[in-house]
This record gives C-alpha cells, sequence and structure tokens, in this order.
C-alpha cells in the first residue's frame, strides 16, 4: 500500500461513525487502554515465569513441561483480548499508530516474540521431556528464553513510544 | 506545607531533567509499565491459585515463592520510576484526583497482604492439592485481584486528566 493510500485508509477510518464515537466518548480510550494493559501484564508476566524456568532461575522444582503447561494458555489467551483492544485503539486514532514507525516495529516485535514461544512450545507436544533430555537441547532452551526476554521489554518500550513518535 | 514540599520536589535538579529532557520521560515510563505488568501479572499468579483459577495442581506457597522475587523486585522498580515521573510535575500530580486514589488503592492492597500474611494463612502450607482453598484465602485473592485492576485503570485515567501524551 502507498503511504497514500495508507494515509486516505486512516481518513476513511477516522471519519466513520464508530470511530467517532471512540473520540467523542472520553472513557472509552482510558478504558480500553486498561483492559490491554492487564492482558500486556498476563502475558509477559507469563512469559517471564516460563523464561525464567528454562534459564533454571526459578521454579526448578517443576519440570519445563508443567511449567509450560501452567504459563502457555495465559501467554495465548490473552492475545485476541490484545488485538482486539488493540484494534479499538487504532480505530479511534487510526493515523496514530498505523503511520506510526514504532507501532510497526511493534508488531514485529510481538511476530518474532509469538515465534520464539512457539519454538519453545511446538517440541514439547511430541516429547515433554524434550528440553531436558540432554545438556545441548538445555543450552538451546536457555538460548530461547534469554532471546524472550528482551523481546518482550522492547514490545512495552515501543507501545510506549507510540504516544511520543509522530507518524510519517 | 505540602504545596511547598511538591514545588521544592518539581524544583530539584532531576525533577527538572526529566520534565524538560527530549526523551527521559517516556523513557521512565517505559520502564515503570514493564515493572507494573510485572507487578500485576505476578501477583495475579498469585491471586489466581488463591481464589482457584489456576495452578492447582500445585501449592499456594510453592506458587508465591517463586513468583514473590518477581513481586518486589518489579515493585521497587515501579516505584522508583513511578516517584521520579511524579517529581517531574508534583504539583500536578500531586492534585490529581485519580492519582490520589491511585496511591490510596495500592495502600489498600497492602494492607490485604498484610493482614493475610499476618493473620490468615495459617495452614497454607497444606493448600497443596486441587481442593478449593478456605474462603478468607479466595476473599483475599478476589480482593487483590479487584485492587490491582482497578490501579491499572486509575493509572491510566491520571494520563488523561493531566496534560502529557496519551
Amino acid at each position: 500500500m502507498t503511504l497514500q493510500s495508507l494515509d486516505s485508509f486512516c481518513n476513511w477510518l477516522a471519519a466513520t461513525p464508530f470511530s467517532q464515537v471512540l473520540q467523542t466518548v472520553g472513557w472509552i480510550v482510558p478504558a480500553v487502554q486498561t483492559v490491554h494493559i492487564l492482558a500486556v501484564a498476563a502475558v509477559v508476566s507469563s512469559a517471564l515465569m516460563l523464561d525464567l524456568r528454562l534459564l533454571g532461575i526459578r521454579g526448578k522444582e517443576q519440570s519445563i513441561a508443567a511449567t509450560a503447561r501452567r504459563f502457555l494458555p495465559f501467554i495465548w489467551w490473552p492475545l485476541p483480548v490484545l488485538l482486539a483492544t488493540g484494534a479499538l485503539l487504532i480505530t479511534a486514532e487510526p493515523a496514530r499508530s498505523l503511520e506510526n514507525p514504532v507501532f510497526i516495529l511493534k508488531m514485529g516485535l510481538l511476530l518474532a516474540a509469538a515465534g520464539i514461544t512457539l519454538a519453545c512450545q511446538v517440541p514439547l507436544h511430541k516429547d515433554a521431556a524434550f528440553w531436558e533430555l540432554s545438556a545441548a537441547r538445555k543450552r538451546v532452551a536457555q538460548l530461547i528464553a534469554a532471546a524472550s526476554i528482551p523481546l518482550w521489554v522492547a514490545i512495552i518500550c515501543a507501545g510506549r513510544w507510540i504516544a511520543y513518535v509522530q507518524g510519517t | 506545607m505540602l504545596e511547598q514540599f511538591l514545588q521544592g520536589l518539581q524544583d530539584t535538579s532531576i525533577a527538572t531533567a526529566i520534565r524538560e529532557g527530549e526523551s527521559l520521560f517516556p523513557w521512565i515510563e517505559c520502564v515503570h509499565v514493564l515493572a507494573l505488568t510485572l507487578v500485576i501479572g505476578s501477583i495475579g499468579i498469585v491471586d489466581l491459585r488463591l481464589v482457584g483459577l489456576a495452578s492447582r495442581d500445585r501449592g499456594v506457597a510453592q506458587t508465591t515463592a517463586s513468583v514473590l522475587p518477581v513481586t518486589w523486585t518489579a515493585f521497587v522498580l515501579a516505584a522508583i520510576t513511578g516517584g521520579l515521573l511524579f517529581a517531574s510535575n508534583a504539583t500536578t500530580y500531586g492534585h490529581n484526583f485519580y492519582f490520589q486514589v491511585k496511591m490510596a488503592l495500592i495502600a489498600l492492597a497492602g494492607v490485604n497482604m498484610a493482614v493475610y500474611h499476618l493473620f490468615l494463612n495459617s495452614g497454607a502450607d497444606a493448600w497443596h492439592t486441587p481442593a478449593a482453598t478456605p474462603i478468607r484465602a479466595r476473599i483475599v485473592g478476589g480482593v487483590s485481584l479487584c485492587l490491582w485492576i482497578a490501579i491499572v485503570a486509575f493509572g491510566r485515567w491520571i494520563g488523561f486528566t493531566i496534560n502529557t501524551p496519551t
């Protein structure tokens, strides 16, 4: 999509009656942001607890598979909530995010974080002990965790910076 | 007296630097958001275990022990960054209704936690089966969840009732 058509899409979306409601009813945007932050809290905290287990720093009395079973639902289930509330925030102020390089960066980082979570999760489906079978696999699991933590940190920072960076 | 304190805080060189800097405020905000999501997420893990909605195959004591260092580290970080953000515009935040309620709610969450640890968690070592925890533990967990959700909401509303980017 050319920048011009993106711009006209943003203008069109902002002019829709639905977007107008989101813009004019004052409590909607902060309420949606509150739900968005609560969902982020669930995802990031669960990801951190799983990562700390992969690194062997916390929760070692529970196997990696059991820890994953406990926390993965809290990583994936808030995702639809995040997408829905995120879509509402975009609708309320389309150009603020869609034309914002930091928003694009955040979406890219989100895809990477989702991918790295799957990289941890998928092998566990075939073999619950997968990450604990050899020293080499433990090392790979630690690398996954070590990559996951900075990704989530960057996603949160990018999320906050959307408010401060002007669209192109 | 309070007015002088707020003004004095706002006039400190660090508060001035945050207020007038190009990007100091947003970066401190990033750390604040990161820290508060970890505070709420990790407390939520304990609360959901107390209420009986998650981690039921794991003991309450175990669940709490593995999470609490994360909670406290993140809380200290959130308090420091929150203090810095507050200082940068102390006279404005100090008079903001939502900020005042948020601080009161954090204090209440602290009281709720203290009451639980001092008076209500006797026998918690035995709560390691999927069986429901006693009603007093479920109430404490539910109250804590409600308080922290409200704390996030009031925190977000601060940004919409004073003059900064939202």
